[in-house]
C-alpha cells in the first residue's frame, strides 16, 4: 500500500476476514442459544451454529493462510517476526489465566467442600468413585511429555537442516498427541462418575475437558506445520509458525501436569478408587 | 520529559496518503486511524443508547411509587404484563446499562478510540502491530452488542431481557432467569472480551516493538504508559471472567453445579472469579483516563508532567496491586473478620499511588502558564470529581463501614464519581484535545465551555444527592422507595435534565465544527504539546511516519 515506505514494519492491505470471522462468530453465538433454548426458540439451532463454526473455520483458514503467503513474499522481516512472538507468547499468557479460573473452581471445592446436604465436608463427593490417578492417567503423562521431547526433536533437526528429523518428529508428536486424545476420550466413557451433578465431576470435565480441547487445537497445529513442512516451508533460520505450535503444545504438556498432580493425584486422595 | 526533535516528515509524497475505495477503507480496515474512528462512533451510539437507559430510570425514580415502569412492560412484554414483569424490566435496565457503559462505551472509546489513534503516533510507529487482527477487535464489538441488545427481546427470568445486574451474579443468572436471555448476555461477554484480548496483545507487542529509535520506555508519553499498564490488565483479568461466565453456561445449559449451592456448588464461587476480573476492569476503564489528563494538563500548563517516571510507576502499582483487592466488592458475603483486614488494607494501599498522581498533576500546572481551553478544563473537571470518588472509594475500603454502605445509593454514587465523572470526563477531555488532530477542524470554544459547564453541574445535581439517600439506607437497584428519599431522588431526576442539554451542545458542536470549523494547525496548542502527534499535519497522512522519526534527549 504505502509507497516510500522506509522502514521494516507490515503495512497490511484491507482484508475481509475480521468482518467474515466477526458475522460468523455471531452466527454461531446465535446458533448456539437457538440450540441451547430448542424448545422455545425451534429447531434452527445446529443448522445455525454448524454454519457459523463453518464461517469461523473457513476465516481462520483464509487468514493463515495470506499469514504464511505474506511469510514467503519477504513481509516477516526480523522486527514482524518478533511481533508475532510476542503476539504467541501474550495470547499464551491470557490462556494461562483461563485455566487459573478452572483450577480456582476446583481448589475452592476441594479445599472448602461445602458444609452442608449433599456434600457434608466431602471432597469428592460422597459416592463418587474417581479414576486411578496411575493408570491412564499416569500413561496419558507420560505420553505427552513424551511428546514434548518429539517436538523438540523436530525443532533440533529443523534448526541443523535434517527434514527428515523435522517431519518425523512432528510425525510422532501428533499420533502421541492423537493417542493421548484417543485415551482421553476412552476415559471419559468409562468414567464412573458422570457429567455435572456434582462438584467434584463439574469441576473434573470442565478442566480436564478444556485441556483436551487446547490438545485437540495443538494437534491441528501441529498437523498444519507437519503438512507445511511436506511443502518445504520452514527454513533452519526462519520457521516462527512452527515455533508457535511447539510453544502452545509444551503449555498445553504444563497445563496437564497441574491437572495431573491437582485433580488426578491429590484432588482423588483417600476416596474410593473405581476398579481397585 | 523529552523534546520532540522529529525529522521534518515528507508528506509530499501522495503514497503516503492514498486511501483504499469505501467498503474496503472502512469495513475491511487495517489502518489503526481508520479503525480508532470505528471504535469512537461505535461508542458514541452506544453512549446514546445507555445514557437513554439512565434517562428511563431518572424518570421513574424521580418521585416514589411507580409511575411509568408498568406501561413500559406493557411495550416490551405484551399489554398484560405484571407488576412483577415490571420490576424484571427494571433489573434489565440497570443491567443493560451497566453492560453498556463499561464494555461497549468506555473500553471502546478509550482503548480501542484513543489508544488506536494515538498510541502507535505517540511512539513513532506507522501503524499497530498486527492491523488486520486489530479490525477484527472491532468487529467483533458488533455482534456483541447486537446480542446484549437482542436479548431484551427474548425470556429472561420473569419477562424479557437479563435482568441480572452487569455482575451476573448466580443464583439469578442461572436458577432466576431460565430464559435465552442471559445465554445471550454470556456469549455478549465471550465476544467482547475475547475481542478485548486480541486488542491487548496488539497494544503490549505495539508499544514493546514498535517505539521509534530513542523512545525509550522511559521516554514514553504517559498516555502510552497507561495504555500498556490497561493492556495487561486486559490480558490476565479477561480470561478468568471467560472461565467465570463458562461456568454460568454450562450450569445453565449442560448440568453443572459450580454455583448451585443446593447441590455443593458455592455460588460465592462466581463472585471472586467476577472481582478477580472486575476489579482490574475499574482499572482497565480509568487508566487510560489518567494518561489523556496526564498529556492534557501537560500541555495546558506548558510545562512537562511533574514527577514523570513516579506517574509511570504508579499506574504500574495501581495495576499491580489492582489484582489483589477484588474481595473488597464481597465485604457483606460473611468472610471472616482477617480476611476483610487483609482487602481492607491492600484496598487503601491503592490509595497511595493515586495520591501520587492527584498531587503530580496539581505540581505539574503549580508554576506553569495555564491556559483554560476546553481540554483543560474538562481535565481539571476530572481531577477534582475522581478525587470525590477516590475519597468515597476509601471510606468503602473499610469492611467495617461498608457493612453498613454495601449496595445502597453512596456505592452508586461512588462508582459514578469515579465513571461517570472521571472516565467520561477523562473521554471528552481526549475528544476536545484530540478532535482538531482527528478531523483537521478546530471545535468551537464557546460550545466546548458551555458543555463542559453544563454538563459538570448536572452530573454532580445527579450524583451528589446519591451519597446523601445512600448514607440514609437507600439500597441500590429497585425502581421504588420511600418518600422519605423523595426529595434527593428529585433533585438527582433534574441533574439528568441538565447533563442531557449539555451532551446536546457536544452533538452541535461536533457537528458545526466539522463543517464550519477552522481549519486546524498541526500543532494548535502551543509549545506545551510536546508529543509526535503535534508534530504531524491534521488530520495526519494515512501512513504517518514512513520514515520513522527520532527521538533525541532533551538533556544531550
Amino acid at each position: 500500500m504505502a509507497g516510500a515506505k522506509n522502514h521494516d514494519y507490515h503495512i497490511l492491505p484491507p482484508s475481509i476476514w475480521p468482518l467474515m470471522g466477526s458475522v460468523s462468530a455471531f452466527m454461531m453465538a446465535m446458533g448456539a442459544i437457538f440450540w441451547m433454548h430448542a424448545d422455545q426458540m425451534g429447531s434452527a439451532g445446529p443448522g445455525l451454529f454448524g454454519l457459523g463454526l463453518a464461517g469461523v473455520l473457513a476465516t481462520m483458514f483464509f487468514w493463515w493462510m495470506d499469514v504464511v503467503k505474506e511469510a514467503h513474499s519477504g513481509d516477516h522481516t526480523p522486527v514482524v517476526q518478533l511481533h508475532l512472538r510476542y503476539g504467541m507468547i501474550l495470547f499464551i499468557a491470557s490462556e494461562v489465566m483461563f485455566f487459573v479460573g478452572w483450577f480456582w473452581a476446583f481448589f475452592d471445592f476441594s479445599i472448602f467442600p461445602s458444609a452442608l446436604e449433599p456434600i457434608n465436608g466431602l471432597f469428592p463427593s460422597k459416592g463418587v468413585e474417581v479414576l486411578n490417578a496411575f493408570e491412564l492417567p499416569l500413561l496419558n503423562t507420560l505420553i505427552l511429555l513424551c511428546s514434548g521431547t518429539t517436538v523438540t526433536w523436530a525443532h533440533h533437526s529443523l534448526i541443523h537442516g535434517d527434514r527428515e528429523g523435522l517431519k518425523k518428529g512432528l510425525l510422532l508428536t501428533i499420533l502421541l498427541g492423537i493417542l493421548f486424545s484417543c485415551i482421553q476420550a476412552y476415559e471419559y466413557a468409562h468414567a464412573p462418575f458422570p457429567f455435572g451433578e456434582t462438584p467434584y465431576s463439574s469441576a473434573f470435565y470442565m478442566a480436564t475437558g478444556f485441556h483436551g480441547f487446547h490438545v485437540l487445537v495443538g494437534t491441528i497445529f501441529l498437523i498444519v506445520c507437519l503438512v507445511r513442512a511436506n511443502k518445504g516451508h520452514f527454513t533452519p533460520r526462519q520457521h516462527f509458525g512452527f515455533e508457535a505450535a511447539a510453544w502452545y503444545w509444551h503449555f498445553v504438556d504444563v497445563v496437564w501436569l497441574f491437572l495431573f498432580a491437582a485433580i488426578y493425584v491429590w484432588g482423588g486422595w483417600g476416596a474410593p478408587v473405581h476398579g481397585g | 520529559m523529552t523534546t520532540i526533535a522529529a525529522d521534518a516528515h515528507a508528506h509530499d509524497h501522495h503514497d503516503a496518503d492514498h486511501k483504499p475505495a469505501f467498503f474496503a477503507r472502512w469495513f475491511m480496515s487495517t489502518n489503526h486511524k481508520d479503525i480508532g474512528t470505528l471504535y469512537l462512533i461505535f461508542a458514541i451510539i452506544a453512549g446514546v443508547i445507555g445514557g437513554f437507559i439512565s434517562g428511563l430510570m431518572r424518570i421513574e425514580l424521580a418521585e416514589p411509587g411507580i409511575q411509568y415502569l408498568q406501561t413500559w412492560a406493557q411495550i416490551m412484554d405484551g399489554p398484560d404484563a405484571t407488576l412483577d414483569q415490571a420490576y424484571h424490566l427494571w433489573n434489565v435496565l440497570i443491567t443493560a446499562h451497566g453492560l453498556i457503559m463499561v464494555f461497549f462505551m468506555v473500553m471502546p472509546a478509550i482503548i480501542g478510540g484513543f489508544g488506536n489513534w494515538f498510541v502507535p503516533i505517540m511512539i513513532g510507529a506507522p501503524d499497530m502491530a498486527f492491523p488486520r487482527m486489530n479490525n477484527i477487535s472491532f468487529w467483533l464489538l458488533i455482534p456483541a452488542f447486537m446480542l446484549l441488545l437482542g436479548s431484551t427481546f427474548v425470556p429472561g427470568g420473569l419477562g424479557n431481557g437479563a435482568g441480572t445486574g452487569w455482575t451476573v451474579y448466580a443464583p439469578l443468572s442461572t436458577s432466576g432467569s431460565p430464559g435465552p436471555a442471559v445465554d445471550m448476555a454470556i456469549l455478549s461477554l465471550h465476544i467482547a472480551g475475547a475481542s478485548s484480548i486480541l486488542g491487548a496483545i496488539n497494544f503490549i507487542t505495539t508499544i514493546f516493538n514498535m517505539r521509534a529509535p530513542g523512545m525509550t520506555l522511559h521516554k514514553m508519553p504517559l498516555f502510552v504508559w497507561s495504555v500498556l499498564v490497561t493492556a495487561f490488565l486486559l490480558l490476565l483479568a479477561l480470561p478468568v471472567l471467560a472461565a467465570a461466565i463458562t461456568m454460568l453456561l454450562t450450569d445453565r445449559n449442560f448440568g453443572t453445579v459450580f454455583y448451585d449451592g443446593l447441590r455443593g456448588g458455592d455460588p460465592e464461587l462466581y463472585q471472586h472469579l467476577f472481582w478477580f476480573f472486575g476489579h482490574p476492569e475499574v482499572y482497565i476503564m480509568i487508566l487510560p483516563g489518567f494518561g489523556i489528563v496526564s498529556q492534557i494538563v501537560s500541555t495546558f500548563s506548558r510545562k512537562p508532567v511533574f514527577g514523570y517516571l513516579g506517574m509511570a510507576y504508579a499506574m504500574v502499582a495501581i495495576g499491580v496491586v489492582g489484582f489483589i483487592v477484588w474481595a473488597h466488592h464481597m465485604f457483606t458475603t460473611g468472610m471472616s473478620v482477617n480476611v476483610k483486614m487483609y482487602f481492607t488494607a491492600a484496598t487503601m494501599v491503592i490509595a497511595v499511588p493515586t495520591g501520587v498522581k492527584i498531587f503530580s498533576w496539581i505540581a505539574t500546572m503549580w508554576g506553569g502558564s495555564l491556559s483554560f481551553k476546553t481540554p483543560m478544563v474538562w481535565a481539571l473537571g476530572f481531577i477534582f470529581m475522581f478525587t470525590v470518588g477516590g475519597v468515597t472509594g476509601v471510606v468503602l475500603a473499610n469492611g467495617g463501614v461498608d457493612d453498613v454502605l454495601h449496595d445502597t445509593y453512596y456505592v452508586v454514587a461512588h462508582f459514578h464519581y469515579v465513571l461517570s465523572l472521571g472516565a467520561v470526563f477523562a473521554l471528552f477531555a481526549g475528544f476536545y484535545y484530540w478532535f482538531p488532530k482527528m478531523t483537521g477542524r478546530m471545535y468551537s470554544e464557546l460550545l466546548g465551555q458551555l458543555h463542559f459547564w453544563i454538563f459538570f453541574i448536572g452530573v454532580n445535581v445527579l450524583f451528589f444527592p446519591m451519597h446523601f439517600v445512600g448514607l440514609s439506607g437507600m439500597p441500590r437497584r429497585y425502581p421504588d422507595y420511600p418518600e422519605a428519599f423523595a426529595y434527593w431522588n428529585s433533585i438527582a431526576s433534574q441533574g439528568y435534565n441538565i447533563l442531557i442539554i449539555g451532551v446536546a451542545i457536544w452533538f452541535v458542536n461536533i457537528f458545526w465544527s466539522l463543517f464550519a470549523g477552522k481549519k486546524a494547525e498541526g500543532n494548535p496548542w502551543g509549545e506545551g504539546a510536546t508529543t509526535l502527534e503535534w508534530t504531524l499535519s491534521s488530520p495526519p497522512p494515512y501512513h504517518q511516519f514512513e520514515t520513522l522519526p527520532v527521538i533525541e534527549d532533551a538533556h544531550h
